[in-house]
């Protein structure tokens, strides 16, 4: 064994790049980078001499040609004239919105069938039991192709809803549900609506600023403001106020059965409900078991502690548990969102437009450019996932247990 | 005191009551677990009604259904109006649901040898402690039988692949006194060049025990799924724990390399990278080579559970105290030593719910394969079963059959996870 003070005179041999402990890290990393050099070349080689023989290059000027093609939920204008990048952005757009749909609504499902699955009342127990087992240990694609099968072949014709006899009706004569999707009614902004909006916006933020000043009064004097009903006031009173002192600006486009269709009102598709509630109840169903381990992670004592400083038990809840809970649920809840905005990519399934079925799937089979398509749209969810990843680990940072 | 100015003293005992009928038995369960309190009672009522709802609906459909009918029209003929299920579906389409149409039907049996086979190659891993470990030579022989009998094709392919295992591993154990990544290597680059040489001779010897072969293309239905879920998940344990070492390790290039791949797998939904397989993956092989679909959604579907459950395995190694990897440099043992006989052992253990969580959502997602154009068991269902003309708009018994299928596997994995995970407590509380 040498020391420090005695270095080994030997020089330097070859055969110490693999026995010695100093020298084989290095070997290693320099024949690791060697191989992947050599995987990437061979690769790149393979591409290049594939892509020349079959006359093709890798470009991207393909996205500024005209589409040619429909995409029938548009959130932005579009025409089958406009260019593949213009479709592109409308799966993208569609992607988003049927993500943000489903990640509000599994956490809905998720917490309310959690809490549940904790409930004193042994029938709600079980039941939810079976809601989390039974979509769990589905296929996600199964859940989505069962409820397009409802809204497409169980759902009445819109003729189903026509004359004296008719064999379906509207809910409260606004919202009809056909095979050809869901119609509601939706708002019509008159003249006047923006100052509506803007004070229902403002009395949003002026809720919050209330809620702040109550905690504040109560942290440094111990006066107990109400905090429920003066919340909800602030936020409906002045809205409602502003609506009839502008004339009722904003009215409802209930649809209509006019032809062979109905007319007006929003059409939401089924393909996009199919979706939506497959993704959220199954993703809810997942976001419950975290609601609940969270819930559970609590030790009772911090409950008892609490009530023995003499708190009642919803302050108990909101300022020991919740706190507390949050911590253990709120990291899992943002990779169960980031799961629902990758499994969105299902759409294809159904045929819903999204940026996996307008990029990686019309587009992609019309100009014959797979590697470009798939390229971007592997760069479009690894964006996603890389940002959301990137704020999560900064809240991470932020709540972590400050200790010794 | 005397007796006289008390107003009454007991003078013998009261017989035994009862307890009272509201405090024993299922009155007093039904009061704490159903109707403790208003609200309670509100829930229990709403969820009774929704419980018996769903039964009412569901029983007569169920209960009607008609197992035996060569089509949809004649079901519902036979029904006459009533409702009820139609689930001749399944009895007409059983084949097709398992196997997929293309499979040789005479070689029906090849297939359900193989997974009949699974259980007894996977009982050893399973239950390590109750069965002998001699049967692990059988679940190490496992691969090769279920490739030779679900393929079929000369005996000769597997047992040279077999062999050039054995001579990889001869390799490797040879070589670990020089170093673990030493020994690695040279293990893969034997069994490889034994592979590629060996070419020579099974090419004359192509028909020795030979079964009738089967290409891949003719597989489908659930044995797809099945197929799927088992090589992917069991290949891609091996290739998770390196890929979670690797980005452990202290060597910056591989650290780097490891952390790139998982964070881009992880990062993209495993649809685009069935795209990959279907239609990109071509343009990176040399030229003229063609190989399997089933090939290339196998590795790619591998290279997604190994980022998976390479997270996993991090997530078991962080957790274990500093001093494990102390204590395990303290009695001199090196890299492999430590990581074989101190560190993966505990860490394994602690990802495995994780793990378990991986293969049930890997599993679940091998019906992916199905928007490709595979004819996995949704593929079936999708395409020549609805399509038909005797079963088109039969869903429910068709989805139901799948869901239930799936049920069965999923939640039988979770339950087992759970088993081995109080098996596996040494804390002994």
């Amino acid at each position: 064994m040498t020391t420090i003070s005695d270095p080994p005179k030997a020089s330097f041999q070859l055969s110490m790049l693999i026995y010695d402990t100093r020298f084989r890290s290095y070997t290693f990393q320099f024949i690791a980078l060697i191989l992947l050099m050599l995987l990437i070349g061979y690769l790149g080689a393979n591409l290049m001499k594939n892509l020349s023989d079959q006359g093709q290059n890798i470009s991207f000027r393909f996205l500024q040609d005209p589409s040619g093609y429909d995409i029938n939920q548009r959130p932005i204008e579009y025409d089958s004239q406009s260019t593949h990048l213009r479709a592109s952005i409308v799966g993208v757009l569609n992607t988003l919105i049927v993500a943000f749909l489903g990640c509000l609504t599994a956490t809905v499902f998720g917490v309310v069938a959690g809490v549940l699955r904790l409930s004193p009342n042994w029938l709600v127990r079980k039941l939810m039991a079976v809601y989390v087992e039974a979509f769990r240990n589905v296929p996600v694609l199964i859940w989505i192709l069962i409820i397009f099968t409802v809204m497409t072949a169980v759902m009445p014709a819109p003729n189903a809803f026509r004359g004296e006899n008719a064999t379906s009706s509207m809910l409260f004569d606004a919202v009809a549900f056909t095979n050809r999707g869901v119609y509601v009614p939706s708002p019509v902004w008159g003249s006047g609506s923006m100052v509506v909006v803007l004070t229902f916006l403002a009395s949003i933020i002026g809720m919050f600023y209330y809620r702040r000043y109550a905690t504040k009064l109560l942290y440094d004097t111990g006066k107990l403001l109400p905090m429920g009903w003066p919340s909800l006031v602030i936020l409906f009173v002045p809205s409602i106020l502003m609506y009839f002192v502008m004339g009722q600006p904003i009215s409802l486009d209930y649809p209509e059965l006019r032809g062979f269709n109905f007319q007006g009102g929003l059409h939401i598709r089924g393909s996009l409900i199919a979706l939506w509630f497959a993704l959220a109840i199954y993703t809810g169903a997942f976001i419950a078991e975290n609601v609940r381990a969270g819930i559970q992670a609590v030790s009772k004592g911090q409950t008892e502690a609490a009530a023995s400083l003499g708190l009642r038990p919803n302050r108990i809840m909101n300022l020991v548990i919740l706190p507390q809970a949050l911590r253990v649920i709120i990291p899992p809840l943002i990779s169960q969102y980031l799961n629902l905005t990758k499994n969105s990519s299902l759409a294809i399934a159904v045929g819903y437009m999204d940026v996996t079925g307008t990029l990686g799937g019309i587009t992609l089979n019309q100009t014959g450019r797979a590697i470009e398509c798939v390229l971007l749209l592997m760069l479009f969810y690894l964006t996603i996932s890389l940002s959301i990843s990137a704020v999560m680990n900064v809240y991470n940072n932020s709540i972590k247990l400050k200790e010794r | 005191m005397s007796r006289d100015n008390l107003a009454f003293v007991r003078s013998h005992m009261l017989p035994e009551a009862p307890p009272p009928v509201a405090e024993t038995g299922a009155v007093k369960w039904l009061r704490e677990n159903l109707f403790s309190s208003v609200g309670n009672t509100l829930l229990t009522l709403v969820s009774a009604y929704v419980v018996v709802r769903i039964l009412f609906g569901v029983a007569p459909w169920f209960f009607n259904g008609i197992w035996d009918s060569p089509s949809l029209s004649a079901c519902r003929e036979m029904l006459d109006g009533r409702t009820g299920a139609c689930f001749a579906v399944l009895t007409e389409r059983w084949n097709q649901l398992l196997f997929g149409f293309k499979y040789p039907p005479d070689l029906y049996w090849r297939p359900t040898l193989a997974f009949v086979l699974l259980f007894v190659a996977a009982a050893p891993v399973l239950f390590m402690k109750y069965l002998p470990r001699q049967m692990l030579i059988f679940t190490g022989l496992y691969p090769f039988i279920a490739f030779w009998l679900i393929w079929g094709g000369s005996i000769m392919v597997p047992i040279f692949a077999l062999l050039g295992v054995l001579l990889g591993a001869f390799v490797y154990w040879r070589t670990l006194t020089i170093s673990a990544g030493v020994a690695v290597l040279a293990g893969i680059v034997a069994a490889l060049v034994f592979w590629w040489a060996s070419r020579l001779v099974t090419a004359p010897l192509g028909d020795v025990l030979a079964l009738q072969p089967v290409v891949s293309r003719d597989l489908g239905g659930f044995m797809v799924n099945m197929l799927l879920g088992v090589v992917c998940v069991s290949l891609s344990l091996p290739f998770g724990i390196m890929l979670a070492l690797g980005r452990q390790s202290r060597m910056p290039i591989i650290k780097w390399i490891c952390v790139v791949f998982i964070e881009f797998i992880r990062g993209v939904p495993l649809i685009t990278l069935l795209f990959v397989a279907n239609v990109v993956l071509a343009y990176f092989l040399p030229p003229g080579t063609t190989f399997d679909l089933i090939l290339r959604v196998i590795i790619m579907i591998t290279m997604f559970s190994s980022a998976y459950i390479a997270e996993v395995i991090r997530g078991g190694l962080a957790a274990l105290p500093r001093g494990q990897y102390e204590a395990a440099d303290s009695l001199g043992l090196d890299y492999a030593q430590s990581m074989q006989l101190i560190i993966l052992p505990q860490a394994l253990k602690i990802s495995i719910p994780g793990i378990v969580n991986v293969a049930v959502g890997l599993f679940k997602d091998t019906t992916l394969v199905s928007i490709i154009s595979m004819f996995d068991i949704v593929g079936m269902i999708r395409g020549p079963i609805l399509a038909s003309t005797e079963w088109n708009g039969v869903y429910w018994e068709l989805f139901g059959f799948a869901c239930l299928l799936f049920f069965i596997v999923c939640y039988g994995i979770s339950q087992y996870s759970q088993w081995l995970e109080r098996e596996l407590r040494t804390d002994h509380r």
